[in-house]
């Protein structure tokens, strides 16, 4: 049998990077832990949740997470935040002095990039915080090291009285390999020190801090060149050596396994000297990095000659299908590393199909609103980041714009303020989900009240943060261990904020003819309104299964009504092109609900005229085909 | 018969693929976890996010002596398994020459298809095989309800792919069986059945 590797079971786990941070976490006694969910880094704080011997929470967001870490370092604790890479641009005001002012217990900040774009509205690299904050930036290859370096962030932290920053990327979060942990080691709070001087960001004070910080980042830069982190790893063919950062030194490593190369595992500050003793020993130096030319243009500022981007993608991941072909061109070499015959060529080509973009779910409580908004005429719609965002799809075409959280409400506003005479009409509406709204909407919709805008606001409250997996929230009753916590009331906020009583409503999205009424009204009236939904997510708990529906073949017209709503059970049988009296032609677009998926949520039968959606029960009782 | 089978030491490649929620991340995962316990190293993709609202998800098993990137390179795969036709043919150029394909027949239209703004493809199958690929094609999808469970799409697809492994069919059916055993001791029969008809299946066609 094929026992390769003959090491202990126990030793062995098979985590993903994310449970790798959290393991690192654990072990280096860490004992404050908070994020904002956000793909891909989630898993980071859930995995954390599960060890019960620290604290760990889900925070509004992402500066709100950070500036709970930072307190708790000052307390003297061991403390970690997650974000995806947005999230730190949230988080960032907090991080910009903080940096100045340095650690009690060590501080690390797992950031994840979302190289590749799997679920983000962009892809930005996180390394520049390194530089612009002057904080060290580590970057694991893969789950094992995600591990090492995680405990190793809050060593260097305390050695170097720095936050430190732990860089990820989609490749390393999302991806389970083996890794062979530790011991939790414990590391009780020192206790806070009061320091005016030093925490206290005054400008006087500031002004006495940033040297410090300089020179901080100088002997990081020091150790940049000495630390195990960072090597050179020989090889044979000296034609081009690489200058690797996280996950692209696997990449390296496997499409040119005979090629010498600089690994950084501690990205920022670089060792220049480290890569400039590699830079002398190949013919050409090939910096891959993801995703922006950071390294390359700092090598390159220190006067070695080097190779990147004129090689390589500014965006997406630099795995082998991207490496080796731009190597092989590199160095004059055909793509494939033997002639190919023109059958492996065809072999290996891309196959062209239809998109499979992602769709809501069967059942989902957004559809009803995105069958309302899309039936309404003259809108400008100001989306907002979440499940809702797929509204800007088919078949509801009912978004206008999406840019970062909670931004529906300020762009709403600018969009009312800001009409042309043209627009004078529209009916400007902002769609929102609950998450999102207490991450960042809040003070939006405090501006939109404020300035006397005519916006009406949709909160789609669905008790959960959907988009990530249905993590808890204020709004949802619960804590990230499940415990019973305080819950918004999300009319008494809005009200709170100015939003006046008779123009708030609380309706059941799956009920459309009081949505449609309430949206109807409140577009009409020149003022800011709230209409809040209030029913769960499906793929939460707390959402009810009820009897699936079915469709009557005799009764059903063919009008697709039904298509409008967008539910992914509901699909297309036949299409009929029938001739009208009057001689024009009409297309007719037969349908049938997958009942396995049904679950029975009641929205599409409100939109079949002929009565022909019912419940499945009725057509066994009658032993009706279907 | 055991055409993908690679010899020790080398890196196998399997590629599972298909759409949100029909179990391809399970199926990597019992993968991944039978290969971790005959003591390779192993490196698994995990897609999250968006694809789980009925988007494409695949994900990426490698396991041997020694795994760098957790992507399977370009042409690399040894083995496709795909739970829907389409999808199987959207993937298929990752196959290496001379890998093999276990593709479900059940189709699975999205919204896209069903509105009519893009055609399915009339025969994904035959597409493969006229890249010269080795396709096994079969339908799961009937198999897995005539034994009462659709979920057993997962099962019988792992039944598919088992004699193509660098270890025994039955410690990969033993893998899965261990998954029931303590948690839903009732279903441990019918996975079984599952997996010896889909292994049966791939090998009739």
């Amino acid at each position: 049998m094929s026992a390769v590797n003959p090491l202990p079971q126990p030793e062995r786990h098979f985590m993903s990077g994310n449970e790798a941070v959290a393991r690192g976490a654990w072990e280096a006694g860490c004992r404050v832990a908070a994020a904002y969910p956000g793909t891909p880094s989630t898993e980071i704080l859930e995995f954390v949740a599960t060890y019960q011997d620290l604290y760990a929470e889900w925070s509004v967001n992402e500066k709100v997470a950070l500036e709970v870490a930072i307190g708790a370092s000052l307390a003297g604790s061991r403390a970690l935040c997650a974000m995806k890479h947005v999230g730190l641009n949230v988080a960032s005001d907090a991080l910009m002095t903080q940096t100045l002012i340095g650690v009690g217990g060590g501080l690390v900040v797992a950031v994840a990039d979302d190289v590749g774009l799997s679920s983000s509205q962009n892809e930005q690299d996180s390394r520049h915080w390194g530089r612009f904050a002057h904080l060290p930036v580590l970057e694991p290859a893969d789950a094992q090291e995600a591990y090492e370096m995680t405990r190793e962030a809050f060593a260097l932290s305390e050695q170097f009285d720095t936050p430190v920053i732990l860089r990820l990327t989609t490749r390393i979060c999302h991806v389970k390999a083996v890794v062979v942990p530790g011991e939790r080691e414990e590391r009780p709070a020192t206790g806070f020190r009061k320091n005016p001087a030093r925490l206290v960001m005054t400008p006087m004070n500031a002004g006495y801090r940033i040297p410090l910080m300089l020179e901080r980042e100088e002997r990081l830069r020091a150790f940049s060149e000495i630390t195990d982190l960072n090597r050179i790893e020989d090889g044979k063919d000296p034609r081009v050596g690489f200058v690797t950062s996280g996950p692209t030194y696997l990449h390296v490593l496997e499409s040119f396994p005979n090629a010498p190369l600089v690994k950084l595992g501690l990205g920022y500050p670089p060792p220049m000297e480290l890569i400039r003793a590699l830079a002398a020993r190949v013919e050409h130096l090939v910096v891959v990095e993801e995703v922006e030319p950071l390294l390359e243009l700092e090598i390159r500022a220190a006067g070695i000659p080097v190779h990147g981007k004129d090689l390589l993608p500014r965006m997406g991941e630099l795995a082998p299908h991207v490496l080796r072909p731009a190597i092989r061109a590199f160095l004059g070499e055909p793509a494939a590393p033997e002639p190919a015959p023109k059958r492996l060529l065809e072999f290996t080509t891309p196959v062209q199909v239809f998109p499979r973009p992602p769709t809501m779910c069967v059942a989902c409580p957004h559809l009803g609103i995105y069958y309302c908004l899309s039936k309404i005429k003259n809108t400008q719609i100001a989306g907002d980041i979440g499940c809702y965002t797929l509204g800007a799809g088919h078949p509801w075409n009912a978004m206008d714009t999406c840019i970062s959280m909670g931004a529906s409400m300020g762009v709403a506003l600018g969009l009312d303020k800001g009409r042309s005479e043209a627009d004078k009409d529209k009916r400007v509406i902002a769609v929102i989900g609950d998450s999102t709204f207490l991450h960042m909407g809040m003070q939006g919709l405090l501006d939109i009240v404020y300035n006397r805008g005519n916006v009406t606001i949709l909160l789609l409250d669905n008790s959960a943060v959907g988009m990530t997996g249905g993590q808890e929230h204020p709004g949802t009753g619960k804590d990230i261990r499940g415990l019973e916590a305080p819950k918004v009331d999300f009319r008494k906020l809005v009200e709170a904020l100015g939003v006046k009583p008779e123009r708030v409503h609380e309706v059941n999205p799956y009920e459309l003819p009081i949505l449609f009424k309430a949206l109807r009204q409140e577009v009409k009236v020149n003022d800011t309104s709230v209409i809040i939904t209030n029913q769960p997510c499906v793929l939460t708990d707390r959402y009810g299964h009820k009897p699936p529906y079915a469709v009557d073949e005799e009764k059903c017209t063919g009008c697709s009504n039904c298509l409008a709503v967008g539910c992914p059970a509901i699909a297309v049988t036949r299409r009929e092109t029938v001739v009208k009296p009057n001689g024009s032609e009409k297309e007719l677009t037969f349908v049938a609900i997958d009942s396995a998926a049904c679950t029975g949520c009641d929205l599409c039968p409100g939109t079949c005229g002929p009565e022909a959606i019912l419940p499945l029960a009725e057509f066994s009782r009658a032993g009706a085909r279907l | 018969m055991n055409a993908a089978k690679t010899g020790e030491g080398k890196v196998t490649n399997i590629l599972v693929s298909g759409i949100g929620g029909q179990g391809v991340m399970t199926a990597a995962e019992v993968l991944s976890q039978t290969a971790l316990s005959q003591g390779y190293d192993v490196k698994k993709t995990e897609v999250a996010g968006m694809a789980q609202r009925g988007g494409v998800v695949t994900s990426h098993v490698r396991f041997g002596r020694r795994v760098l990137s957790p992507a399977i390179p370009h042409g690399e795969a040894d083995i496709l398994v795909g739970f829907e036709p389409a999808e199987a043919l959207r993937w298929c150029g990752q196959l290496r020459p001379g890998g093999v394909a276990m593709v479900n027949r059940l189709r699975q239209e999205p919204p896209v298809v069903t509105l009519g703004l893009f055609p399915y493809p009339d025969d994904p199958v035959g597409e493969m095989r006229a890249r010269g690929i080795e396709v096994h094609a079969f339908d799961a999808g009937a198999i897995a309800r005539e034994l009462g469970n659709l979920k057993l799409v997962n099962t019988v697809m792992l039944g598919a792919i088992a004699d193509y492994l660098p270890f025994p069919a039955e410690i990969l059916k033993e893998a899965i069986l261990a998954r029931f055993r303590d948690s839903k001791p009732a279903l441990v029969a019918v996975n079984e059945q599952a997996f010896e008809a889909g292994r049966a299946a791939q090998a009739a066609v």
